[in-house]
């Protein structure tokens, strides 16, 4: 819960290498996921969530947990991971969890057609 | 941070008054007996029991004989339409419900639709109301029964339901209305409405869950759904809840004498809370009927920012609140009265209810007024959609 009231790495980044954006307004969850990539490294990683309580969790974890990690190491978190790492979502929510790890997915694809 | 809890969803359930707890703990271990037993205990609760018939006829200005006790709105409103097109099926087999009525009505209705019955869904305008035009269009030769809401529990429009149930009865069709939020707010009176049947429920009037009735105007038709011992002159079968009838009944006598002045101050409430609500924040819409809505019921849309959220923020300050009907929380599809109002997808997600009841202070209001206003601003700065 804590990550819904203080979410960490809020807002977009101006000078971002990479920027992943997954849902829709009409689902009613929509994640947009910042990049700021060194060597393969993802240095920096800022969200922007219009969603329910475990949508906005979810991305302000997943932006923690794949801070310092590479590309490829971060393409590994999965859906279950970020659950984890919030102790749990209820079951109706696991969607949410799906489209954090989404929209990194989405980043990176963009990031790669850059370079 | 700890916060006095602000109780914000009378529409979702109201607290039981504490005259009415009085009323009602004899009837838990001292006046248990049941109203059917022959012995001095049960005949005692059978006089009860019919006074408290009485209490609700009077409320409603009915017959004590055209009174059903049920469990629940949801029952009698069960009651009401699968009864009434069950027991009329030889006579036409046509339904026409509103497309913003509760989900017991909605599923009744679905439920007669997989069982050969016809069922037609009248359109609201964009406050969620009924034209009684559309009622009059939408009737066809072998319509048995019209059921729209008196007021809607997500928005809080009030419709015209004595226009409705003119029409109805020129045409020769019967007319049922859901008052379970209306009762002990303003004032439901079935000969005024002109209504054949009706649903009221007691947990939103500050009586206990697990009462409720339905009128049925003498001399129609209907068919029981709980069959058994034969209580409540066969239309409801089950032992007689004495404590929470007796606790009904007292809720009711109470919001008699109660209801026109806590209304009158709702309703000051009520408008202090949207005027306050739409000056500080510029992304905010009212839903519903800007007059004629429930004096308690404040409901709003948020652009760009999820309902869920603003609960969930509200919740965090100690405010009670809800996104539309309390019982469609754990559903993640958008609201059908929203969308039955013509709104978009989008618009719908943001959408918050607010409803008032007996313990708001207007102290309250301005403590959810700023509360708000901080929950929204930070859900902005989380939203993809403002750009910063």
């Amino acid at each position: 819960m804590q990550y819904f009231r203080k979410p960490k790495n809020l807002g977009p980044m101006k000078d971002a290498d990479a920027v992943g954006q997954v849902g829709n307004m009409v689902c009613g969850d929509v994640m947009k996921i910042y990049l700021k990539i060194k060597n393969k490294v993802i240095t920096k990683a800022t969200f922007e969530t219009f969603g329910c309580v475990s949508a906005i969790a979810s991305s302000s974890i997943l932006t923690e947990m794949i801070k310092g990690k590479t590309i490829e190491e971060a393409l590994k978190i999965t859906k279950q991971d970020v659950i984890d790492a919030l102790d749990g979502l209820p079951a109706i929510k696991i969607h949410c969890s799906v489209l954090a790890t989404e929209a990194l997915a989405k980043a990176v694809e963009n990031y790669r057609k850059k370079i | 941070m700890k916060h006095k809890l602000i109780y914000a969803d009378y529409a979702a359930t109201t607290p039981i008054d504490k005259r009415v707890v009085r009323a009602m703990l004899p009837y838990f271990d001292k006046k248990y007996g049941n109203p059917a037993s022959m012995h001095k205990m049960g005949q005692d609760n059978l006089i009860v029991l019919n006074k408290c018939r009485k209490i609700a006829a009077d409320f409603i200005g009915a017959n004590d004989n055209e009174i059903i006790f049920t469990g629940s709105a949801s029952e009698s409103n069960n009651l009401a339409i699968k009864g009434v097109m069950w027991a009329t099926k030889n006579k036409g087999n046509h339904l026409i419900v509103s497309s913003v009525e509760h989900d017991c009505v909605l599923e009744s209705a679905k439920w007669l639709s997989k069982n050969g019955f016809e069922v037609s869904y009248l359109p609201v305008d964009e406050y969620g109301m009924v034209d009684p035009k559309s009622v009059e269009k939408a009737i066809k030769k072998n319509t048995i029964l019209v059921s729209v809401m008196q007021a809607n529990n997500e928005i809080g429009t009030i419709n015209p339901v004595s226009e409705i149930a003119k029409i109805c009865h020129k045409k020769g069709v019967l007319f049922h209305t859901d008052a379970a939020q209306t009762c002990g707010k303003i004032e439901v009176n079935v000969q005024k409405i002109d209504a054949d049947l009706l649903t009221a429920s007691s947990h939103k009037m500050y009586g206990p869950k697990g009462a409720a009735f339905l009128y049925i105007k003498k001399g129609i038709k209907i068919e029981p759904w709980i069959h058994g011992g034969g209580q409540e002159n066969g239309m409801r079968s089950s032992t007689v809840n004495m404590p929470a009838i007796v606790g009904f009944a007292s809720a009711m006598e109470i919001a008699k004498k109660e209801m026109r002045a806590e209304s009158f101050r709702l309703t000051k409430l009520r408008d202090k809370l949207i005027k306050e609500i739409l000056l500080r924040i510029p992304t905010a819409k009212l839903n519903g009927h800007s007059e004629k809505r429930l004096p308690n019921n404040v409901s709003f849309r948020f652009a760009y920012i999820e309902g869920e959220s603003i609960v969930y923020w509200l919740n965090e300050y100690g405010i009670m609140a809800s996104t539309g009907s309390a019982c469609s929380s754990p559903k993640l599809t958008p609201s059908h009265v929203l969308t039955a109002c013509g709104l978009k997808k989008e618009e719908i997600h943001g959408s918050l209810r607010l409803s008032l009841g007996k313990e708001t202070t207007e102290k309250d209001i301005d403590f959810i007024v700023e509360k708000l206003e901080i929950a929204v601003k930070k859900l902005n700065e989380l939203s993809p959609f403002i750009k910063k």
